[in-house]
């Protein structure tokens, strides 16, 4: 492996902790909001959430070029914070990775709320918990197979993912440069070698990763009961 | 003796609950109706875990009214619900101190340890996994639970409806022991005429989200224009002391005011207060004393009123001594044959006690 790879492989694993972490954040209100209202946009916000399970990655990467470069709506914000402009920079990456892994981190928790039921939480109030008290005390604990799993998840998907990369982040070694990128020049330049070492060590990774996953999906449908 | 006050609304689909009644500071009061009656509904709403409208008071405090709206967790409540409804994640010790724990030293009435002995779970309180428990365990757990965070007022949801029959057999004995023992209010809704008449103090009833009918449990049973009285096991409930044993026979003597009762012996002190349910069904009247007769109990009465029930029946309200009512179902043709008429003096003949606790 040349030192080049290396540094894909540690970009990747990078990009992908940073994501989950994110979207951890993101997805645990977001997935609890769904779980839980009946307002009538809660279709529309689950259809949006789910959109990145069939855009293709490029027409999601276009766009976020588009949003986020010097003209678009969301650099003119960035440029004004000073941050500047968010296409080709690590953060551009994790930003639009972590809108493409949004269903895969939501989904599983939402499902996790959702099959918890209203009546654990009833049992909390009943004992005196505050709101807060009840989500940290009880449905955080309940809902960890689905945490698991949307970590798990994520982590992978944003390893895997290829066309937003791409269309956002172009191919700058130790900035966007990701392993899925790497193998694609490989290829290009004919290096079948290095790209088979890589592709070789992906298919591994995704394997252990499904691996792992069915085994949490097991004890989670014995723990269910 | 309005401790508890209620009157609340809820429309739900087509369903409207409309119900109002008070409840007194001791003892069980029974929200009894058949299902679709609204009574778990109103026991949700009182709990704040549905809101309805209207008001509710509870010891002075308003709980709801047009201003004001408890969150659940601020209510000094325990509340049972139908299945038992363990944390899965807790083990059963953490699950008896879940409530325990989230309430201020001063307000601790009782300990985890005097629940435990009292619940006879010393010997599950160590399990880590509290769905291990059986189904009448895991319900005792939730019992405890309830208990620990030292209830001005528990509410019960069925607690037995989930249970099978063995289940139930070894919960009641406790449900009682709460009922004697504590002296926290109970709202306890069933649709089980049995446990209802074993366990109530005071009966609200309830129809198609009305409060139909509501007062002394006693009272309320015997109240012929009510439904309950024309249920197959409808009856009537006689708290009795016990006042002398018949070792010959094997048999116990019960007194209550207006009377006696013998019953098969029962291992109590003199003194001790058994609750009796005597089934209409099991009532027969008679206009002179019976001679010659194998049934033991028979009991002066009378007459207070006469109802035609179905095409063959009538239900007979009793008086037996100054308070205590007794039904009887005869037929309609031994009411015209012996000439029965309200304000008649009879003698009751029970074929049979069932004694509750």
């Amino acid at each position: 492996m040349t030192p080049e790879d290396l540094q894909a492989v540690t970009l990747t694993l990078k990009l992908a902790s940073i994501t989950t972490l994110v979207l951890l954040c993101i997805a645990t209100p977001l997935a609890w909001w769904l779980a839980h209202s009946r307002s009538w946009y809660k279709g529309l916000v689950a259809a949006m959430v789910a959109l990145p399970l069939v855009l293709p990655p490029t027409v999601l990467g276009f766009y976020l070029l588009l949003l986020m470069g010097p003209q678009g709506m969301v650099g003119e914000i960035t440029r004004a914070l000073g941050i500047g402009a968010l296409p080709f920079t690590f953060s551009g990456l994790v930003v639009g990775s972590v809108l493409f892994s949004l269903p895969f981190a939501v989904q599983p928790i939402q499902n996790a709320f959702e099959a918890m039921g209203k009546r654990p939480l009833e049992v909390a109030a009943t004992l005196r918990a505050t709101p807060w008290d009840r989500f940290i005390s009880v449905a955080l604990p309940l809902a960890r197979p689905g945490f698991l799993t949307a970590t798990i998840l994520a982590f992978a998907h944003t390893v895997g993912e290829f066309g937003v990369v791409l269309m956002l982040g172009g191919s700058i070694p130790g900035e966007t440069q990701v392993l899925s990128v790497a193998i694609y020049s490989h290829v290009e330049a004919m290096e079948y070698g290095e790209a088979h070492w890589l592709a070789g060590g992906m298919v591994l990774f995704s394997f252990l990763v499904l691996l792992g996953l069915y085994r949490v999906g097991g004890n989670w449908a014995k723990g269910a009961r | 003796m309005t401790w508890l006050r209620v009157h609340l609304k809820m429309q739900q689909g087509s369903f409207e609950l409309d119900a109002q009644f008070s409840a007194p500071p001791v003892g069980v009061t029974a929200l009894f109706g058949p299902s679709g009656s609204g009574k778990s509904t109103l026991l949700r709403c009182i709990a704040g875990l549905e809101q309805g409208h209207g008001w509710l008071r509870v010891n002075g405090v308003p709980w709801q009214d047009e201003t004001t709206f408890m969150p659940v967790h601020k209510r000094p409540l325990g509340y049972v619900f139908q299945e038992a409804s363990l944390f899965p994640h807790l083990s059963v010790r953490a699950n008896l101190e879940y409530g325990y724990k989230r309430i201020a030293a001063a307000q601790r009435k009782v300990q985890p340890e005097q629940v435990i002995d009292w619940l006879g779970l010393s010997h599950l309180v160590d399990r880590h996994d509290a769905t291990s428990l059986s189904g009448g365990e895991r319900q005792r757990v939730a019992i405890g639970r309830a208990l620990l965070v030292s209830p001005e007022l528990l509410l019960m949801d069925e607690p037995l409806s989930a249970l099978d029959t063995q289940s139930k057999q070894e919960i009641l004995p406790y449900l009682e022991r709460l009922h004697r023992e504590l002296q926290i209010p109970m709202l306890y809704v069933s649709h089980d005429m049995g446990e209802v008449a074993r366990l109530a103090d005071h009966l609200v009833l309830l129809k198609n989200g009305k409060v139909i009918a509501s007062g002394d449990v006693r009272e309320t049973l015997s109240r012929l224009d009510l439904p309950t009285a024309h249920f197959d096991d409808a009856g009537a409930v006689i708290e009795a002391k016990v006042a002398q044993q018949d070792e010959k026979y094997h048999l116990t003597r019960l007194d209550f005011a207006g009377g006696e009762l013998w019953v098969s012996r029962v291992e109590q002190p003199f003194g001790t207060t058994m609750r009796a349910r005597v089934l209409a069904r099991d009532v027969s009247i008679a206009t002179q004393v019976p001679h010659g007769s194998s049934i033991n109990n028979i009991l002066n009465a009378r007459i207070e009123e006469i109802r035609d029930e179905g095409v063959d029946k009538v239900l007979v309200r009793l008086r037996v001594g100054e308070a205590q009512q007794l039904l009887a179902r005869i037929t309609r043709r031994s009411r015209d044959h012996l000439g029965l008429v309200d304000g008649m003096y009879v003698c009751a003949q029970v074929k049979s006690v069932a004694l509750m606790s």
